[in-house]
């Protein structure tokens, strides 16, 4: 489902942040990506995204090589993917429901099924009813509840959440970490980037450990 | 189509919200770009009023060809027949040379001509063109002069080239200076736009990241360039709308001292309708060039 074939990534800088990555990721697959602080699990991230292109290598998601996926091409793949970067990136003057049904109306759905999707999507990360409320009066884990929705809210068969439980405390972690494992009971390959493994541990993810840009675990 | 006909709802939605939230601004907005439009739209305006008051002041121009002494009944009957195969003329009066020396005698020449041993006048066509237009009457001169006993052709209209030249002149300062001003509410557009990409630049970027296309991120901001220019256009017509119901006390009364009666007329619907376009064309067009090159800066 997704490859990286000796990927690396250097910036213009000199600093190489990935160097020649290689693993494979299957359907249904949970993985859990961890490493030191820059040691490119971010930038690993964002290849599959197209926010970031490989200096040398390939990444192949679905069988298709997106690291030359032409710019207008990018969009369309990123619609087929859960995205939760560093940040819940909410927009804070819209509502919840608003904030949840933008990947739908980017899409071109209907106003109706896409509030059906909508609260189906809150419902499932605990939110049900709550959906006029605005970000700003929702707690810490809240929001990040809002942002998983968002990116949920497509059924995606591919989610990548960077950090999603940072600057939450240990109950807010520990609810947001049991919500993901609870992806991959639904057949979504879900790839975390956590500083804190030991959350996910309860239902034994694959782990891939990274180390200044070299992947030191996990490869197979 | 009705996913694409929700975007735009959703954008149109989005666009006035963003006018609605910033009251002060839209309406100061709305009066810049108002105040620069009216300027032209008056002066075309005003040139209108000044063409039809000269029209109302001299009456139609008209076009005289005389035939030469020894035309026959059958060359006037020849021209006639030309003359009213001539798509480009309202009318066309024939004026008999007996006719015309009867008309002279009338108006106290008989003893002039009662020495004289023949009728010196000739046949003549007194013709109206449809449109007072200088090129037009050029043509015709040139066309009636050419044919077969048409002696002399004369127009009496050298006021219409005068007119004709003097409106050209204002028209093409009051166009100059909707050049200026369109290309100033041009930049106002593309400020204004500019703006607010900076201001949206965090909603911006989760679009992107959510998979929006380039078309989805700009569709609200030609919508919001759009409005902008359909206020300032509203505004424009209010403004000449409102001047010329001021004028008009004045200007009638002027004209009453000179014995005419004119009024100042305000903008016909079809100047009122292209002012409008006009304003949202240049909002448009506005938003287009900010877009491109705030959009490209923030990818």
């Amino acid at each position: 489902m997704i490859v990286f074939e000796q990927v690396s990534k250097r910036y213009p800088g000199g600093h190489e942040a990935l160097s020649e990555v290689s693993f494979e990721l299957r359907h249904g697959e949970l993985v859990v990506l961890s490493g030191h602080s820059g040691a490119g699990k971010s930038t690993l991230l964002k290849m599959i995204p197209v926010l970031e292109r490989p200096s040398a290598g390939r990444v192949l998601i679905n069988n298709q090589d997106v690291s030359h996926l032409q710019r207008s091409a990018i969009p369309y793949l990123r619609r087929s993917l859960g995205l939760m970067l560093q940040d819940n990136r909410l927009l804070y003057d819209r509502n919840v429901f608003d904030n949840v049904v933008l990947p739908l109306v980017i899409a071109g759905m209907s106003p109706k099924d896409a509030a059906r999707r909508v609260h189906a999507a809150l419902e499932r990360v605990g939110l049900g009813g709550r959906d006029q409320e605005m970000p700003i009066g929702l707690s810490g884990g809240e929001q990040q509840r809002v942002a998983i929705a968002r990116a949920i809210v497509k059924r995606p068969s591919i989610l990548i959440a960077d950090e999603p439980t940072a600057h939450l405390d240990a109950a807010y972690a520990h609810e947001i970490a049991e919500l993901f494992q609870s992806f991959k009971s639904v057949g979504v390959t879900v790839i975390v980037c956590t500083h804190d493994p030991a959350l996910f541990a309860e239902t034994r993810p694959r782990r891939l450990v990274l180390r200044q840009g070299r992947l030191i675990e996990g490869a197979e | 189509m009705r996913a694409w006909s929700y975007q735009h709802r959703k954008a149109i939605a989005h666009a006035m919200q963003r006018l609605l939230r910033q009251p002060l601004g839209t309406l100061l907005s709305a009066l810049v770009v108002g105040i620069a439009l009216a300027l032209p739209a008056g002066g075309f305006v005003l040139v209108d009023n000044a063409a039809s008051l000269a029209r109302g002041v001299t009456g139609s121009p008209e076009i005289s060809l005389y035939l030469s002494l020894d035309a026959t009944e059958a060359d006037v009957a020849d021209i006639e027949s030309r003359l009213r195969a001539q798509d480009a003329l309202a009318g066309v009066q024939f004026v008999p040379r007996d006719a015309a020396l009867k008309q002279l005698a009338d108006n106290g020449l008989a003893d002039v001509l009662d020495g004289l041993e023949r009728n010196p006048l000739p046949h003549a066509f007194i013709v109206t063109p449809r449109q007072e237009d200088p090129a037009l009457f050029e043509r015709l001169h040139t066309t009636f002069a050419a044919w077969p006993k048409v002696d002399h052709v004369q127009l009496d209209a050298a006021w219409v080239q005068r007119l004709h030249t003097l409106l050209s002149l204002v028209e093409l300062g009051v166009s100059l200076l909707a050049v200026l001003l369109g290309a100033a509410l041009v930049i106002i557009t593309f400020n204004t736009i500019r703006l607010q990409i900076l201001t949206q630049r965090a909603e911006i970027d989760v679009t992107r990241l959510l998979g929006a296309t380039d078309a989805f991120i700009r569709r609200p901001f030609y919508w919001l360039g759009c409005l902008q220019g359909l206020l300032g256009g509203l505004v424009a017509w209010s403004v000449v709308t409102l001047s010329i119901a001021l004028m008009r006390p004045s200007v009638e009364a002027l004209a009453e001292a000179y014995g005419a009666v004119f009024s100042l007329n305000g903008p016909t619907p079809p100047q009122v309708l292209a002012l409008l376009v006009v304003a949202i064309a240049l909002g448009w067009l506005g938003t287009a060039l900010s877009v491109r090159r705030h959009l490209r800066e923030s990818q």
